[in-house]
């Protein structure tokens, strides 16, 4: 069945003179990529290992703002995806010497395949119970990196994890290893930009909105929560396997529980549900921590009653307050044309 | 006559609550038939039971002479069967026209050219005259969130239309809605059901609605049919005076 003709006017679509599939996302994407290849020059060693630290749990929250934020999928276990994928390629770099590029991508698979196996109860449960399923698969991660000494050193880690090159150039310098994880999260985030704003993007809104109407229409729920799962879990992987060379040493800490609700804190502050959230997010729990050194040992109960004013202020995160801003503005700038 | 839908003997039971007692009947292509009863006699029921939504204690439901029992939804769907649901169900964080290319996308392509492909997967164009069709062109790029009750129940039969389903079952379309729009939606049902030989089943508690746009009339009471007939024939009945319409 086709619509029925009709003789009736619709309104014009607006015409850029950009091609169709720029759009300011993007463009934010690209000068953020350029401002932060540059950003580093005279911060020294450990302002730029604080950037690049930014920009891997930035990688890690994209991915939980995917499956919580887009597919509303609660999930508590991104720390321990990050740690998989973290000693995935801790191990496969350092014992038995595989190149980082490889396990970079190994990382990113298993990580897939075990977050495709871990989307199976979201099929069956959903909210909290989701939740505490996926809080469950981080408790049991955390205890095999701790307590598997064999494979994963124990609480004593695995160190000298070697950074890679890049087409024979070392990447062994903080700016240097900092540009590669610039262009690494700027090659993420533009996949996970075209995920979003494709068919594919459009469904996974659907199943967090409305699952049961979602598939009176044909959009399987079932693989799309699969997809949601799996591929968010892979963006942790990612982000583990940048984490490791950038920190040189892993051990299971940075990868309890705590980190896994620390990222969630990341996804809703930054805003839940839009593309630039996670690093807004990202920047709230990595760099304003130590921006606020200043406070000594009172610079957590500030960081802490920033996140609660904000949240009280905007439950829609940063991002929110930013969109209700610019319409504000633009509904004025309207109104006064 | 071509059968559409074939429902035998479909039972759901809750614990000790029989909400669909043994239930039976046919749809004919380019039929509209209305499904009218009491609240709580099993209308809702018995679509999700037929629509994959609740699974049948037992009986089977058959689409184009094909057992379809159980089959899930989204499945169901792919097959050429839409529905809209009693409580509204659009996506208020979409605008009007991403509701309507959601509604269409799953029909096109596979998974992976619904990922390289174009953002709205070549749907715009039909997207925008079914939008003008259930007359909401001018609220094209509006947030479906942000419609009248009224426009957003339109849009919600507008998504039902998106993919060209062989058979679309309406639950209570009219519910809540204006005399002008409910003008508006049964003149556009009639129109599909005309011209493009659609059919339906609609489930609906307005009489005038379902007695003016129905060829044919099903009640239920209590779980089960109680009368069949054109709605003439049921308006005459006296069991159906009885149980329903004379109250």
């Amino acid at each position: 069945m086709t619509a029925p003709a009709t003789h009736e006017s619709l309104p014009q679509r607006s015409r850029l003179s950009l091609p169709a599939f720029i759009d300011g996302s993007l463009l934010t994407l690209v000068a953020g990529a350029v401002i932060l290849w540059f950003a580093p020059v005279g911060m020294g060693r450990y302002g730029t290992y604080v950037l690049s630290l930014w920009l891997v749990m930035s990688v890690a929250v994209m991915g939980l703002n995917l499956t919580l934020g887009y597919a509303g999928l609660k999930s508590l276990a991104q720390a321990a995806f990050m740690g998989l994928g973290a000693y995935a390629t801790a191990i496969l770099t350092t014992k038995y010497g595989v190149s980082w590029y490889a396990a970079f991508a190994l990382s990113g698979l298993l990580t897939f395949a075990v977050g495709l196996v871990l989307g199976f109860p979201a099929l069956r449960v959903k909210a909290h119970y989701l939740a505490f399923v996926t809080l469950a698969f981080s408790t049991l991660i955390w205890l095999i990196m701790r307590n598997e000494q064999w494979l994963t050193g124990g609480v004593f880690g695995i160190a000298n994890i070697n950074r890679p090159e890049f087409f024979g150039i070392k990447l062994f310098g903080a700016l240097e290893f900092h540009r590669f994880v610039v262009v690494v999260t700027f090659i993420l985030a533009v996949l996970l930009w075209w995920m979003i704003r494709s068919p594919w993007g459009r469904a996974f809104t659907a199943l967090r909105e409305n699952p049961i109407r979602a598939a009176s229409l044909g959009v399987d729920t079932r693989t799309y929560t699969l997809l949601a799962f799996a591929i968010g879990s892979a963006y942790a992987g990612f982000a583990g396997a940048l984490y490791a060379p950038l920190v040189e040493f892993i051990d299971p800490s940075p990868f309890s529980l705590s980190q896994s609700f620390f990222l969630l804190l990341m996804v809703v502050a930054g805003g839940s549900g839009y593309l630039l959230g996670p690093f807004i997010g990202a920047l709230l729990g990595v760099v304003l921590p130590e921006w606020l050194r200043f406070a000594g040992s009172l610079y957590l109960i500030i960081f802490a009653t920033i996140v609660m004013l904000l949240l009280i202020a905007c439950p829609q995160g940063v991002s929110g307050l930013l969109e209700r801003g610019w319409a504000k503005v633009s509904g004025k700038a309207g109104a006064r044309s | 006559m071509t059968q559409v839908l074939e429902v035998t003997n479909l039972h759901k039971a809750f614990g000790g609550i029989k909400a669909v007692n043994g239930v039976s009947f046919t749809v004919n292509e380019g039929e509209i038939l209305g499904i009218i009863g009491p609240n709580g006699c099993g209308k809702s029921t018995l679509f999700n039971c037929i629509l994959g939504q609740l699974e049948p204690t037992e009986g089977s439901v058959r689409l184009d002479g094909r057992d379809v029992t159980n089959l899930r939804p989204s499945e169901l769907n792919r097959r050429g069967v839409s529905r809209t649901f009693q409580l509204l169900q659009v996506f208020p964080e979409l605008s009007v026209r991403e509701n309507l290319i959601l509604a269409g996308q799953e029909h096109e392509g596979s998974m992976l050219s619904r990922f390289f492909g174009a953002r709205d997967a070549g749907l715009s164009g039909k997207a925008d005259q079914m939008i003008s069709f259930f007359k909401l062109g001018h609220l094209i790029d509006e947030k479906a969130g942000g419609l009248s009750y009224g426009q957003q129940k339109l849009l919600d039969a507008a998504m039902a239309f998106m993919a060209g389903p062989r058979l679309v079952l309406l639950d209570e379309p009219a519910g809540g809605v204006n005399l002008t729009m409910l003008g508006d939606l049964k003149e556009r049902l009639r129109a599909i059901n005309a011209e493009q030989g659609a059919t339906f089943v609609v489930i609906e508690h307005n009489m005038d609605f379902v007695m003016s746009l129905c060829s044919r009339v099903i009640v239920l009471a209590e779980g089960k049919v109680l009368a069949e007939g054109t709605p003439a024939e049921v308006r005459a009945n006296p069991a159906v005076i009885e149980a329903y319409l004379g109250h």
